[in-house]
């Protein structure tokens, strides 16, 4: 199961001390066939994400710790605001919503419903 | 019957110097991981045996989803990754033992990993790209009325990825661990509660193989998932504002 095209990719950037061209042939096609097994698993990549973690229960921990995390940091971040200025109740409030709405962000990101063209929309 | 949270008690072992069963745990799964892998690769040969064959798929494993995410240059946060890949896994996988602690259902030590990751991500996304980091905080394509406010919210989402991060490794492996211990109680309190009753014991019991499956399961995949956040937040460090 080891994977061999990984250790050859790193096998390949070693400079090599001899310059035979039986070698860089060689080389050249072992990255002929590194550059096919990495796009196999480029397009094989998309598929294989929604059932690795299928199991719903692990889904539903997921997204709930995405969406618990969202509020529980606007939550601190207005207590922290109103720690600083005095501003009690308001900063608690507002950041609140805040973080209910970057929780929901969060939610539909990991949920792949919303793809923004930032890169964390991979996982 | 003792409570199922009983074994998530942190209790001290050693007073003086606070050494405790946590302590004991996290030095007992470093010591695992570099004592293996140390023995693993003791004899490298070219063609490995049983033992380097396992270390060197964990060190492809978690290569590829590296590189996978972050790209080649991901590669320079490899060791990072590993440790932290071992570490879960190993103090989740110890966890499981009968009897013993399990250090990841402490959200401490989640959230001081979760923050080791984002520690680096922030230190690393400023030294290398300097303000041009804060570009990660301003999406392309919004309307420029609106825009405070995403900047707002897409801060909160970025302070609160340590504490998701945290949040559901621990909470997988305490629910995990108190599911077993309230099906495990249940064969015990059903038997004691007389014949009619003694004759459903097998099902918690059952419920209680299966959910140790389960939880073997959930070990590997908690671990595998936090390492695949580390490596995407590690992208964000890497090439901010894509």
């Amino acid at each position: 199961m080891a994977d061999p095209t990984q250790r050859n990719g790193e096998d390949e950037r070693k400079p090599s001390g001899s310059d035979d061209a039986d070698l860089s042939a060689r080389l050249s096609s072992l990255n002929a066939r590194i550059t096919k097994a990495s796009a196999q698993r480029a397009e094989a990549e998309p598929r294989d994400r929604p059932t690795s973690d299928s199991s719903a229960i692990g889904q539903a921990f997921r997204l709930t710790a995405e969406f618990i995390s969202g509020v529980l940091a606007g939550g601190v971040i207005g207590w922290l605001v109103d720690h600083q200025f005095g501003s009690s109740p308001w900063g608690l409030i507002v950041c609140l919503l805040l973080g209910f709405c970057a929780g929901m962000l969060n939610l539909l990101r990991a949920a792949g419903v919303v793809k923004t063209a930032r890169s964390d929309d991979k996982q | 019957m003792a409570s199922p949270i009983e074994q998530f008690q942190v209790k001290p072992i050693i007073p003086i110097i606070n050494f405790t069963n946590s302590s004991l745990f996290m030095i007992g799964s470093a010591a695992l991981i570099v004592g293996g892998l140390l023995l693993a690769t003791r004899n490298r040969s070219l063609i490995p045996g049983r033992a380097q064959s396992v270390a060197e798929i964990l060190h492809d494993f978690v290569a590829t989803t590296l590189t996978d995410t972050a790209g080649r240059e991901g590669m320079k946060f490899f060791p990072f990754v590993f440790s932290l890949f071992m570490f879960v896994l190993t103090a989740n996988l110890l966890g499981m033992m009968p009897g013993f602690f399990t250090v990841t259902s402490q959200i401490v030590v989640t959230f001081a990993l979760a923050l080791l990751v984002i520690g680096t991500v922030v230190i690393y996304g400023f030294v290398k790209h300097g303000f041009h980091f804060l570009g990660l905080f301003v999406p392309s394509g919004v309307p420029k009325w609106l825009l405070p406010f995403i900047v707002v919210i897409e801060i909160i989402s970025f302070l609160s990825r340590p504490i998701s991060l945290s949040l559901r490794l621990f909470a997988n492996m305490l629910a995990g661990h108190i599911a077993l211990k309230v099906f495990g109680g249940f064969v015990v309190s059903l038997g004691a509660a007389g014949i009619g009753f003694a004759l459903l014991t097998p099902l918690p019991l059952l419920m209680a193989v299966a959910i140790t499956a389960l939880e073997f399961l959930v070990a590997g995949v908690q671990a595998y998932v936090f390492t695949v956040l580390t490596c995407i937040y590690l992208n964000d460090a890497l090439h901010p504002g894509h």
